[in-house]
């Protein structure tokens, strides 16, 4: 089999492709969203943690 | 009697924990995606009567048991935040429904991608693909449920309850190709062909199971590192979170 005809998928390389984009995309998407959230709670806390540092001051 | 497990159920325990493994799972994650890719696009081969376009099957089918999966989880962890008042059950909830509907998306659009070429639609409101929408906002209406209590205990209680009277609808996906006639196909591994062996070619079952282990190891990393972040969020006023927050 070679390249060209594994990339055609029998005709039906724009179905099977984007299925299979759109399943990277998802999984890639799941990482950079749940990485987000630890790095904007962290830095709320931080923020939260200075104010009190202040405060006690 | 489960007096042993409590060490891990402690927030603070679970989350050095979980940190711990997260490496450990994506590295997993990884290797059974691409030995799954491998299979699918490669060793798996194409179907008698729908050619190469089967192979969108190796990832729509995993995509659609986790939708299913990740929703049972969710409503599980929400019951037992109800019953036993269990703080990481509750956060486990919330952790899981944001990936729980990416999951069901995922089901949707490759399905979709699958019915065009095979049906010559995109989409018929038949009783399978209807309930999976019913699926995506279930996970849509937990999460803006949730968005909108700032009480965690309150919101944790309210979505629970969403959770669990949805869980309805999983069976009714689950028997909706046997319930009903429709143009989705029955499912793939339970079918039986006429000399008694299962109806899928064994490298195709190969390929399938191997991507829905990928798929089941990737939820638990994504899950943990999310609830990570829920532990670090719920617990802020304790001493050992500010210990972990320093930067």
């Amino acid at each position: 089999m070679s390249l060209s005809q594994f990339f055609a998928m029998g005709g039906y390389a724009l179905y099977v492709w984007t299925a299979y984009g759109a399943t990277a995309l998802v999984l890639v998407l799941n990482v950079l969203a749940a990485r987000r959230r630890d790095k904007a709670v962290r830095r709320e806390l931080q923020n939260l943690d200075r104010l009190n540092l202040s405060e006690s001051e | 009697m489960f007096d042993f497990l409590h060490p891990y159920a402690s927030p603070r325990y679970f989350y050095d924990l979980a940190g711990k493994l997260i490496p450990w799972l994506a590295g997993l994650t990884a290797l059974l995606l691409a030995v799954g890719l491998y299979q699918s696009l490669l060793v798996a081969p194409p179907d008698y009567q729908q050619g190469e376009s089967v192979r969108i099957m190796f990832i729509h089918v995993p995509a659609a048991w986790m939708s299913m999966f990740v929703y049972m989880v969710l409503a599980g962890a929400g019951a037992v935040g109800l019953i036993w008042n269990l703080k990481l059950a509750e956060m486990t909830a919330t952790a899981a429904a944001p990936i729980g509907a990416s999951f069901t998306f995922l089901a949707l659009v490759t399905g979709s991608l699958w019915g065009k070429p095979m049906w010559g639609a995109w989409w018929v409101w038949d009783a399978r693909l209807t309930s999976e929408l019913i699926l995506l906002f279930l996970y849509l209406g937990f999460i803006a449920l949730q968005a909108s209590i700032d009480d965690p205990k309150r919101a944790a209680r309210a979505g629970a309850v969403l959770a669990l009277v949805g869980v309805v609808n999983i069976p009714v996906i689950h028997f909706s190709v046997q319930w009903w006639n429709t143009l989705h196909q029955p499912a793939s591994i339970s079918a039986i062909n006429k000399i008694g062996a299962p109806a899928i070619h064994p490298s195709m079952l190969v390929a399938l199971l191997v991507m829905a282990l990928a798929f089941t190891l990737f939820f638990v990393t994504v899950l943990l590192m999310r609830l990570r972040a829920e532990i670090l969020y719920r617990e802020r006023y304790t001493s050992w979170v500010g210990e972990r927050i320093q930067p």
